[in-house]
């Protein structure tokens, strides 16, 4: 895809040279121990298009599957932010067709009875815990799901400030819940209805469309350059 | 020696250091300490770019060979679009949700096309907050005044103006949308101090603000059903018999096809190049950072500006090994947590601009006060345990959740541990030539957001960003969207291609690198790996 042949990602003299045995996908491979799992897919020669966005841990595009050695238990991790040890084997998750609302979120009239039209299977859930045992951001999405049902928005907004959307908690929900997408609507009602408007804000607009701060702008944009520079110098 | 012994001397000498106050440098020491420190001043990794709008003049080598890159495009392809549109918005960060939420508003037909996925972005990691004057004792022009210094003095006025005048009815929007901005007990907006700022003035959301601002933006785009092209990286611009600008040309990332749109404008919201690894430097951003939106405009004939000066981050992360570049957010500095050379000593005003902080870094690792690595990387410690000691425990834990997460991830408690760091490839200051509206000299070619410059001057001020997506996005959505009810849509051809070659051929050819990049290329081939067994 790209021209440029020095690769800086995985410069060899940075890494230790222990190689491990990894599977990616059911595939065999020898990568370099503690590479992030993202770095392993390159390593091995995979071009990643789907699977890679921020590379910081913040977009959720790198949505992956892991088991350790031995280990009968599959979790989940960001691809980007997650170290390749020995007997790990892993797969990025494909998308997953949940389904999302749409609304008009400023015009809403009731918003906390609005979920239920909005996401009715919301209240159906039943308590599985699967989705909280998905998130890599370690949210309990269980816990919130039930108090998005009870109305309890501003804990969910709260809990969900970590959500990237990654998505694994909803493939995993036995009740068809896709519970980011249920936290994002409440977290957006509750910054749009139940939080306090605040007054210093809507005073500053009122001043800068009253002209308030004219006379300062025509002082400082009449400066010469070097009265501009002085003048800086003396905002402390 | 590991790690954690080599630390042992953060903590040592820590209750010494919170007594000390370290001056900020005179403008003269300054001056000398970035000359010769920053990276910007490396004369060796610069060469003028020889043909196109900003011939002659420096740039990186490593940018240079892109906008003098050839376009992948054939003189003669069909150029049937598969969509029509009045405003195509290419890029879906800040910028490009901005831009197209407030052209979708005006009642035009908006496409929003981007190479990953919707949001997957710089926009999205920006940790450190929103700078926009609210509190009582700030004003925009003390916001602008704070901003031209940080700046060098170079900024554009009327740029800087309109940005941090419309800064506070900005917030208001997005209030409305549902960001959830952190609060005084009063209701009023809570706002941190930054460095280079002389009030408080950065709206934050935890240590989440570029994330909780795209949640929205994102949910917002697909609620009001605003077309999307994922996974359409931009390949070449379309152009009218005049030289305007009239769609584009996109690779489907999927299956590989072209993909063509017929637009009245287009708004360029493309982001930065830290992908480029300029200098070598490891970098904060994301996937698809490699100026793209540079190289489209440039070939079309739009001015660049400050192409010759990017902002290394104080601090990105050293070690872990995996978390390279990763950036450790400069709220840390903003609470009072310290930058600590190798002897135990602080060396720098930590809230000096981060030319300057980054300059003093780099300095401190060449005249051998770094602290080395196993792996052979070098950087200085930043005292984050300080700031449990300063506010009491738990304080890291409740302001910088995310930036635990992180690291607690790789087993480092940065509440007890302090974290190595080194400056980081972070931001594009210049960019694109914009006037007031968003608009290059290309007639309607827009361009919004980290690809444009002129704003920033020479340096940006931490938290300028998010407010330049906001303000820039949306004057150039309402622009685009207003012209396009009274225009035709113009004809869809590839002149401009015609001629750039023709300029290169004249100037000894492109520089044999075709561009955009659109994904850097970190797949090692074969050759490399049977080099490396
Ligand atoms: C780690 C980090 C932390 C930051 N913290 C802060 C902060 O606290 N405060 C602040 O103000 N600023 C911060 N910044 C800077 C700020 O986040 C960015 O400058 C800003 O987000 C850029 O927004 P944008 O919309 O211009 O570009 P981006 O958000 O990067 O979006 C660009 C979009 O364009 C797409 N794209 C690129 N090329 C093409 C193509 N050829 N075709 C189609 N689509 C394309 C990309 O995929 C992406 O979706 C931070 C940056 C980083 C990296
Ligand atoms: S709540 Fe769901 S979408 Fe959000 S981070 Fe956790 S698993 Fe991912
Ligand atoms: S996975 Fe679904 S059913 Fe199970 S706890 Fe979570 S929301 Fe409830
Ligand atoms: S690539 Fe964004 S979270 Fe991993």
């Amino acid at each position: 895809m790209a021209q440029e042949d020095s690769n800086v990602i995985d410069q060899p003299e940075v890494l230790r040279h222990k190689m491990v045995s990894i599977e990616i996908s059911g595939k065999k491979y020898e990568v370099p121990e503690g590479i992030t799992v993202i770095k392993a897919l390159w390593h091995t020669g995979q071009e990643v298009v789907r699977g890679a966005g921020c590379l910081g841990g913040f977009c959720g595009a790198c949505a992956t599957y892991y088991r350790t050695k031995d280990d009968p238990k599959v979790r989940t991790c960001l691809a980007c932010q997650m170290a390749v040890e020995d007997g790990m084997s892993f797969t990025i998750m494909p998308p997953f067709p949940a389904r999302k609302a749409l609304y008009d979120i400023q015009s809403l009239k009731d918003p906390k009875q609005d979920l239920f039209n909005l996401y009715p299977e919301a209240p159906l859930c039943r308590n599985c815990n699967a989705c909280t045992e998905a998130c890599p951001q370690k949210i309990d999405v269980r816990e919130g799901v039930w108090k998005a049902v009870f109305g309890d928005f501003k804990s969910v907004s709260e809990m969900f400030m970590d959500c990237v959307m990654c998505g694994m908690c909803t493939p995993v929900c036995i009740a068809d819940i896709a519970p980011n997408l249920v936290a994002l609507y409440v977290s957006r009602a509750q910054g749009a209805h139940f939080t306090e408007k605040p007054l210093g804000l809507d005073i500053r607009i009122k001043e800068i469309q009253d002209g308030r701060f004219n006379d300062e702008w025509n002082k400082v944009l009449a400066m010469s350059e070097q009265q501009l520079a002085d003048h800086c110098a003396t905002v402390k | 020696m590991d790690i954690h012994a080599l630390q042992q001397i953060v903590h040592q000498t820590r209750d010494a250091r919170r007594k000390q106050t370290i001056p900020k440098f005179s403008p003269a020491d300054r001056d000398q300490l970035i000359h010769k420190y920053h990276p910007d001043y490396r004369a060796s990794a610069y060469r003028p770019i020889r043909f196109g709008p900003n011939a002659d003049d420096q740039t990186v080598v490593e940018l240079a060979a892109l906008l003098e890159g050839d376009s992948s495009i054939p003189e003669h392809i069909d150029l049937t679009p598969h969509y029509t549109t009045d405003v195509l918005v290419v890029g879906g960060g800040g910028a490009g949700c901005a831009a197209a939420l407030h052209a979708h508003a005006t009642g035009a037909k908006v496409i929003l096309a981007t190479k990953l996925r919707l949001g997957d972005s710089n926009s999205v990691m920006a940790q450190g907050g929103m700078q926009i004057s609210v509190a009582p004792e700030d004003s925009p022009v003390t916001h602008f005044l704070d901003t031209l210094k940080g700046g060098h003095m170079q900024n554009d006025h009327e740029l800087l103006k309109v940005m941090v005048e419309e800064g506070p009815s900005i917030a208001k929007w997005l209030i409305e949308l549902g960001v959830l901005f952190d609060r005084q007990a009063d209701g009023n907006l809570h706002v941190k101090k930054g460095g280079g700022s002389s009030k408080p003035r950065l709206l934050t959301c935890s240590d989440y603000t570029g994330l909780e601002i795209m949640r929205v933006l994102k949910d917002e785009v697909l609620n009001q059903k605003i077309q999307l092209l994922e996974f359409c990286a931009a390949v070449e611009l379309l152009s009218d018999e005049n030289g305007q600008c009239t769609g584009a040309i996109f690779k489907d990332l999927d299956n590989h096809r072209h993909v063509v749109v017929a637009a009245k404008s287009v708004i360029l919201a493309t982001g930065g190049i830290g992908r480029l690894h300029i200098q070598g430097f490891p970098t904060s951003n994301h996937y698809g950072a490699t100026g793209d939106g540079l190289c489209l405009s440039y070939r079309m004939g739009a001015k660049l500006d400050h192409i010759d000066t990017f902002q290394y981050h104080p601090s990105g992360a050293v070690y872990p090994e995996q978390l390279i570049g990763a950036l450790v957010t400069e709220g840390i500095r903003s609470e009072g947590g310290h930058l600590v050379n190798a002897k135990g000593e602080r060396f720098v005003n930590e809230l000096d601009t981060r030319d300057v902080v980054s300059s003093s870094i780099i300095r401190e690792c060449e005249e051998g006060r770094g602290i080395r690595t196993m792996s052979g990387r070098i950087g200085v410690w930043l005292d984050t345990p300080l700031l449990d000691a300063e506010h009491g425990p738990g304080t890291v834990e409740k302001h910088f959740p995310a930036m635990m997460m992180q690291f607690e991830r790789f087993g480092i408690d940065i509440s007890k541990d302090p974290v190595l760091i080194y400056p980081t490839l972070h931001y594009q200051n210049g960019g694109v030539k914009i006037d007031a509206n968003s608009e290059t000299n290309v007639k309607n070619l827009f361009v919004a957001g980290e690809a444009s410059g002129g704003l920033h001057g020479r340096n940006r001020l931490m938290g300028n960003s998010l407010l330049d997506l906001m303000v820039f996005g949306k004057r150039s959505g309402l622009t685009a969207a207003s012209r396009a009810l009274s225009m035709p849509q113009g004809k869809l051809t590839v002149n401009h291609l015609q001629q750039f070659r023709a300029e290169a051929k004249k100037h000894g050819n492109s520089s044999g690198v075709i561009s955009p990049m659109i994904l850097p290329a970190y797949t090692r081939k074969e050759a490399e790996r049977t080099a490396t067994k």
